[in-house]
């Protein structure tokens, strides 16, 4: 490896126009690109949540109007979860390390990749137009017959934003599940692939299969708003439970689509620095499909108040405990990774075991939900709020941060500050669950969501709330400032710093172009740290 | 600073203390395997650390019975939580056959609460203790939801259908009334209270400030006035089915279909007639869209509910000045 002495072509450094990037094929630049936007997206979102949480620190409406807090709530939401759960995993870690985890040169389809994120971009924009004109004030779910026909917001153009931007996900996951069954590296089989591949292709089944719903979806709200076709609303013969029925068969599937992909870069993290192989292999990876699966079926525990059946309340809530299940394997699996391990505190490692705390509290408090007899009284309270959070941001984004703790090195060919990282990781954790934590005694004792007025006995909870997310938004933005720093002061991390098995971590960092000069040979499974030369600890 | 804050709202109705205990075991069951889970990550965090990262763990790669268990213990364990569960939603869902009945209409943004008496009264609701009470209501515009926490009650209010909550009140007292669906500008000021009082006092108040005239009575006026006497004539000889002692009943559809005779399946007979037809009966009836509003369909179906299975329905004299709010 030492024998050359050219300064190395990257990726990155290959050629540096604008024009390079923004015609760029290459998977890991396009994974960049995404970075990018979903970043901004981040920022954006994170900003109509501030505007949410200085308004409730007091009962009375007095920071904004209430039509405003509406809008706050509404484009929060709408950003948060199109524009940044959905591809913040797959899109950026996934599109950046999959062909190189696979050792592959590119994925399937690269033009049809750089289109995919075309159409992201024009689905954000028309998103924040439907924002500068005025804003939208439906909540992110679009219930009709508000949205159909009494809110007078822009629903339309951001319908159409979403509309759009669902096809890039749909693209997304065709490009991945093609690239996975057809750019396996020679003996890359699919029992040797690593987790967080499986986790993609699980991802990939439910964008596929899912994201078309919600587009038909939205087409019918937008046929019903702008020409008064009755599907909806009630007046014109139609039925808004229908609504809620496919909005929930993309939407519930769609957590699914969130959640996956960071469980995936969590299985990497935690057998890294456990240097372990993982825990029941095939459990985790079947569980992913499971979850995938199990998933298409569990849409309307979010109906069990809007007069559906007992009968049917009773199958739902059924299913809903049993997709509790894989989750809970996962969870158990990657414990025992632990078990016996050399776990090297590394900063990811530090991340994913906020994961593991949050997704824990998360998944719990999902079976508070899925119980009927409970759900009555927590329905459309502080408690849903509070659950889907430590699913969404201590699951999700907790994931996400430790993917990009991962594979920072490997994407910039430089390292981040330890110190700063881990101080981070520790801001992040306490802020959120100061955050989020007294949003579930806040449900419980009847909070409903979506006020912008509240009465006084809840004020003290809600102020722990904004409290925590100041220092929440405290630990982004120190995460956002040192990945900045390293890019041109961090040290060079050298082609494998976490001392990883992954095909990603044989070659330079950043690496060429075109990924690997030759094809690699794959003899034997992912995460085979045990067979090392190395002493067992 | 904590200190006064409770974890759970008031108990004011029969079935608040079912569901308190369920939540209580659920959530010591979940704490349960929360705490488990980060014990035994804490444990091998400190026991396995290694601060150098070149050494490698052990070569363990799985165990399927270790699996098998925490597949199936976590199965049965979530199946114990669905059964109790599903045992206090029904009770939750299913009111007794006798209930003190009242009606509300949630609109943007206020609930409108219309007792079978003849009182009505906006968002506050007056109910006395130690009785069932089922307020049906539905929606004149967008999704509401009618939420009162001290009862652990909720359930949507839908333009088009009536959904109903159920609660004996145990303890005197006012407490909070949510709308707890997302419904627009001011949702978060569509609240009010119940207020829970002794029955006789209930009497009292609903004797009190001139209510006015018995939702059946009013019924009976715009059945009257609406001409729905003319075809459903009580021998059953007429264009239409006698209603009489129809109500809670099944009945057979033209199309050899079942239907239950209830508040939504009597709303959408005199909204869409031609929807769902009783088999032997024509499509002769017009519709009453527009004719009529939200409160005139509940005076209707509860004057409907109130004839007597058999003779002449209960007069009451009222002068047809007094029913015009029925009518749109």
């Amino acid at each position: 490896m030492t024998t050359t002495v050219l300064p190395h072509v990257t990726y990155l450094n290959v050629s540096t126009t604008l024009a390079s990037w923004l015609l760029t094929k290459d998977h890991k630049r396009i994974g960049i690109l995404y970075l990018i936007v979903v970043t901004i997206a981040f920022v954006i979102g994170s900003v109509f949540a501030t505007g949410v949480r200085i308004e409730l620190t007091t009962p009375e409406g007095d920071f904004v109007s209430a039509d405003t807090y509406n809008r706050l709530f509404t484009m929060h939401g709408v950003i948060m979860v199109f524009f940044v759960l959905v591809p913040i995993v797959p899109a950026v870690l996934g599109n950046f390390a999959m062909p190189l985890m696979i050792g592959a040169k590119d994925v399937a389809f690269p033009k049809l990749n750089l289109l995919s994120w075309y159409v992201f971009v024009i689905g954000f924009v028309f998103t924040l137009a439907a924002m500068v004109v005025g804003g939208v004030d439906t909540g992110w779910t679009f219930y009709t017959p508000y949205s159909s026909n009494a809110s007078n917001s822009n629903v339309l153009a951001m319908g159409l934003g979403l509309f759009i931007a669902g096809f890039s996900s749909i693209l997304t996951g065709l490009n991945f599940m093609v690239t996975i069954h057809r750019m396996r590296a020679p003996g890359m089989t699919w029992f040797r692939l690593p987790l967080f591949v499986w986790a993609l292709y699980a991802t990939a089944l439910v964008q596929i299969l899912a994201t078309p719903v919600i587009a038909i979806t939205l087409l019918m709200l937008v046929v019903e708003r702008a020409f008064g076709f009755g599907i909806f609303d009630p007046r014109l013969g139609g039925d808004p439970v229908l609504f809620q029925h496919l909005f929930w068969f993309y939407s519930h599937p769609a957590v699914y689509i969130m959640i996956l992909p960071p469980m995936g870069a969590i299985s990497e993290v935690i057998t890294c620095f456990s240097r372990k192989n993982m825990f029941g292999y095939s459990f985790v990876a079947f569980s992913s499909l499971a979850i995938a699966a199990f998933g298409f079926l569990v849409w309307a525990h979010h109906l069990f108040v809007a007069g559906i059946s007992p009968y049917s309340a009773m199958v739902f809530s059924f299913l809903s405990f049993a997709v509790a299940i894989p989750s809970a394997v996962k969870t158990f699996n990657w414990t025992a990774t632990l078990y016996r391990g050399a776990i090297w505190w590394q900063v990811p490692m530090m991340f994913a075991c906020g994961f593991l705390g949050l997704f824990l509290v998360g998944g719990l408090t999902g079976l508070f939900l899925a119980s009927l007899g409970l759900n009555i009284h927590l329905h459309d309270t502080y408690f849903v709020v509070a659950h889907f959070h430590y699913i969404m941001v201590g699951g999700a984004i907790m994931g996400y941060m430790a993917g990009l703790h991962y594979w920072w090195p490997k994407i910039t060919g430089r390292m981040y500050s330890r110190g700063l990282a881990t101080f981070a990781a520790v801001l992040v954790f306490v802020g959120f669950n100061l955050t989020f934590f007294p949003q579930f005694i806040l449900g419980y004792l009847g909070m409903p969501r979506r006020y912008h007025v509240y009465p006084e006995e809840f004020q003290v909870l809600n102020v722990l709330s904004s409290a925590g997310a100041s220092i929440l938004a405290v630990g982004y933005f120190l995460t956002f400032a040192y990945f900045m720093y390293s890019l041109w002061k961090g040290e060079e991390a050298g082609a494998n710093p976490w001392l990883a098995t992954g095909l990603e971590w044989t070659l330079e960092s950043p690496p060429p172009p075109d990924n690997f000069a030759e094809t690699p040979v794959v003899s034997e499974g992912a995460y085979q740290y045990s067979k090392r030369e190395i002493k067992v600890a | 600073m904590l200190s006064g804050i409770p974890l759970f709202p008031e108990q004011a109705s029969t079935l608040a203390p079912a569901v308190d205990n369920l939540y209580f075991f659920v959530t010591a069951v979940t704490a349960f395997f929360a705490l488990l889970v980060v014990v035994f990550v804490v444990v091998f965090a400190i026991r396995y650390h290694d601060r150098t990262g070149d050494k490698v763990g052990a070569p363990i790669i799985g165990s399927i019975p270790l699996e098998l268990a925490w597949s199936i213990v976590p199965f049965f364990i979530s199946m114990a939580i669905f059964g109790w569960s599903t045992v206090v939603f029904f009770d939750l869902v299913r009111a007794p056959d006798e209930t003190l009945n009242i009606y509300s209409t949630g609109k943007q943004w206020m609930w409108r609460f219309q007792h079978i008496d003849g009182q009505s009264e906006i968002n506050q609701l007056h109910v006395p203790r130690g009785r069932p009470v089922k307020v049906i209501f539905t929606s004149e515009d967008v999704l509401h939801s009618l939420y009162i926490p001290a009862f652990r009650v909720k359930a949507d209010a839908i333009p088009g259908r009536y959904s109903s909550i159920w609660f004996t009140p145990t303890r005197l007292g006012e407490y909070h009334l949510f709308c707890a669906e997302y419904c627009g500008t001011k949702h978060s000021g569509m609240i009010g209270s119940v207020v829970v009082m002794e029955p006789n006092e209930y009497q009292a108040w609903l004797s009190g400030g001139g209510g006015g005239v018995s939702m059946s009575a009013r019924g009976e006026q715009l059945f009257q006035q609406l001409g729905c006497a003319g075809c459903h004539l009580n021998d059953g000889s007429g264009r239409g089915p006698a209603l009489a002692g129809r109500y809670r009943r099944q009945e057979t559809l033209a199309n050899g279909a079942t239907v239950l005779v209830d508040d939504t399946y009597i709303r959408e007979s005199i909204l869409l007639p031609q929807a769902r037809l009783v088999a032997g009966y024509g499509p002769v009836m017009p519709t009453f869209q527009g004719q009529i509003n939200e409160e005139g369909l509940m005076s209707l179906i509860e004057f409907i509910k109130s004839m007597p299975a058999a003779g002449e329905p209960a007069a009451a004299a009222v002068p047809p000045a007094a029913v015009q709010g029925g009518l749109r």
